[in-house]
């Protein structure tokens, strides 16, 4: 853990509350990377919630984002490709006390992961997912992945891809979800605030989080150092709340961002809970 | 008080042992033929303060499985051949991870989609070889109704003891034929708990290398706050690429079986007692034809004996070659082409005896004639 600062309470410094920093750092994400921008507001959204550490449960998948259960200091479980979703929802129906939260990215999630993760959505277990989105796979290097905008290239798609990207909101609202909100690394404000209000849900969320990787995605598509990759989410999101009274040209070609969703029904484990309560008086 | 017996199948043996041995999770996924426990077990799991979760495929099934034990609960999940395919990437991981969890396959005919409802042992190989990477497998095989429910009570015992997914055989026959099974007092039965560290948090590592290669395990919310990863860790489940640590790991999976086999290793035997000269290795329904036959020689005064085996993984090379010296023809009698054949082959000296293969692949069941008809040809 850093001790050369002076201030240790100041903000920017809860983060290393909650971090492995000593045992597992040096990380393995490039410079610049989105994802130490996600997991800051991931920490932050746990510190504000004030939830003790050992009622959190974090689990992952495989990839680039999926390697940040191993770096804080919760119960971590970094599991298979795609199938996090399915390792939380066993976590959560055997201690239900804990907060599950799941860090995957967009191939994870949506490629090997899609039925583990539409599933979950359906039962709406209470379990957070943060999609690392960042349209491409890092870790193999590069190859499009199920949001890799249309045309748009990867070392797969060296053309230029000719499949059309999956909205995973839009997917995690048709499936049942219970809270679907989308932030990007440059409102980290805004980030912070959708996470927590995502753990804070009775039921599944999906906080569709869009990233930067300026290494693969980057390159392959001109697209810039992180600093100008980041800015560009700045004035390519509309305000969800905002979007319906703004002409749709304004709209055109821009992610709709902060809260699209968000329903009360009936949880899966408190379902559980109940059964087993109505079982008993029989 | 008198014993309480009932007449059940041998899929719903399976349910009363996963309750007896104190399974509180099951995640699964319907196939024939292993159906009718995840079905008794949805029905009584919620009155035992458990869980049953019915899952999108067996993949997320044994994931589910999974991340019930890490989080403190005894789960386990049943399928057949091709969600025991499906089920091979967590196998897996459940042996990198050191997750105490419980599979019972109930065998068809395979390969592939095969013959849902018809008997097969075909998955010996697989049970033990059928993931990626080197480790030592806990199989088990049962042979009737009632040896569903004390190997499933087994099974769990040994998961939770060596911290391993341990498998369970059965088949199309004994998963849906119904007989008589005592249900055994639960005060009377051993039950196994993992092992809980007794060390503080800040000294705990989920998975320290002991003078036994088994660690003390916490759960998820206990106040531990451990990582686990299926990639190759060092003992504090933080990911290597140190050739020491990976190679501790590795021997660490190795040796908590191979030093072991001991305790886990388990064959039954008839009339084995005089030395025969010739005698029927098979494990599972194939053992019942076996013990019959070898009962119908020994009416017509032919000197022939049985071994079943009850763990057929880690095999019990040492438990059945001390029967080997005086025998001369062992008929190794299956319902595949010669899973168990290969491995006992290893272990025979066949000078001395002479193996004699008896396989059956076309969906029918090996009968005590077919044996006996073999006890006749070699003798």
């Amino acid at each position: 853990m850093a001790t050369t600062t002076k201030k240790p309470e100041q903000p920017s410094n809860v983060v290393h509350k909650y971090l492995r920093a000593k045992k597992t750092f040096p990380h393995v994400w490039c410079s610049g990377c989105g994802i130490g921008i996600i997991l800051g507001a991931l920490i932050r959204a746990i510190d504000r919630l004030g939830l003790p550490k050992d009622d959190i449960a974090v689990l992952s998948g495989i990839g680039c984002s999926s390697r940040l259960p191993v770096y804080v200091d919760f119960n971590t479980l970094h599991t298979t490709h795609g199938r996090a979703i399915a390792f939380a929802t066993g976590v959560k129906v055997a201690k239900p006390k804990l907060n599950v939260i799941v860090i995957t990215g967009d191939g994870d999630c949506l490629a090997i992961g899609g039925n583990h993760f539409i599933h979950a959505c359906r039962r709406n277990i209470n379990i957070t997912t943060i999609l690392v989105n960042n349209h491409i796979y890092g870790m193999t290097g590069g190859q499009f992945s199920p949001t890799t905008p249309y045309t748009k290239r990867g070392s797969t798609a060296p053309y230029g891809n000719l499949e059309h990207p999956f909205d995973a909101a839009k997917l995690a609202i048709a499936a049942g979800a219970s809270y679907v909100a989308r932030g990007t690394v440059y409102h980290v404000g805004q980030l912070t605030r959708l996470i927590a209000d995502g753990i804070s849900n009775n039921g599944f969320s999906l906080i569709d989080a869009l990233s930067n990787c300026h290494t693969y995605y980057g390159r392959w598509n001109k697209e810039g150092d992180p600093v100008k990759m980041i800015e560009w989410f700045k004035s390519h999101v509309v305000p969800a709340a905002t979007a319906d009274k703004m002409p749709p040209e304004k709209k055109e070609g821009k992610w709709l961002t902060g809260v699209l969703h968000q329903e009360d029904k009936p949880e899966y484990t408190e379902n559980y809970a109940r059964l087993r309560a109505e079982l008993k008086k029989k | 008080m008198g014993k309480n017996i009932r007449l059940l199948q041998g899929n719903e043996a399976c349910v009363e042992g996963a309750l007896l041995a104190g399974v509180r999770f099951f995640g699964g996924y319907p196939i024939t033929p292993s159906t009718e426990i995840a079905e008794g077990l949805a029905r009584r799991l919620p009155l035992v303060d458990g869980t049953f979760v019915q899952m999108e495929d067996e993949i997320g099934s044994l994931a589910a499985v999974i991340g019930a034990s890490v989080a403190g609960v005894k789960a386990m999940t049943a399928t057949s051949g091709p969600g025991f395919s499906l089920m091979q990437e967590h196998i897996g991981y459940a042996y990198m991870a050191e997750a105490p969890c419980v599979v019972i396959d109930v065998q068809r005919g395979g390969p592939s989609t095969g013959l849902p409802t018809k008997v097969s042992q075909s998955d010996i190989m697989q049970a033990a070889y059928g993931t990626h990477g080197d480790y030592r497998a806990i199989v088990l095989s049962a042979s009737s109704c009632e040896e569903c429910l004390l190997y499933t009570i087994k099974a769990v015992n040994l998961s939770e003891k060596y911290r391993t997914p341990v498998v369970l055989l059965t088949d199309e026959v004994i998963g849906h034929m119904r007989e008589k099974v005592e249900i055994p007092d639960p005060e009377e039965l051993e039950i196994v708990d993992r092992v809980k560290p007794e060390v503080p948090p800040e000294w705990y590592k989920h998975f320290e290398i002991t003078p036994t290669f088994i660690s003390p395990m916490a759960s998820f919310g206990d106040g531990y706050r451990f990582n686990i990863t299926g990639l190759t860790h060092d003992e504090m489940g933080f990911p290597t690429a140190k050739p020491v640590q990976i190679k501790a790991k590795l021997d660490k999976l190795r040796k908590k079986i191979e030093r072991n086999k001991e305790d886990i290793c388990e064959i039954k035997t008839t009339y084995m007692d005089d030395e025969p000269h010739v005698v029927v290795l098979s494990t599972g329904i194939v053992s019942r034809a076996a013990n019959q036959a070898v009962k119908m020689a020994r009416q017509k005064r032919m000197k022939v004996g049985a071994i079943q085996l009850v763990t057929v993984w880690p095999f019990p090379d040492e438990l059945i070659m001390q029967y080997m010296k005086s025998c001369r023809h062992l008929i190794v009698a299956e319902l595949n082409q010669g899973q168990i054949l290969k491995e006992i082959e290893r272990y025979i000296d066949k000078r001395h005896t002479k193996i004699e293969s008896l396989q059956r692949y076309d969906s029918e069941l090996i009968t005590p004639q077919d044996i006996l008809q073999k006890v006749r040809e070699v003798k």
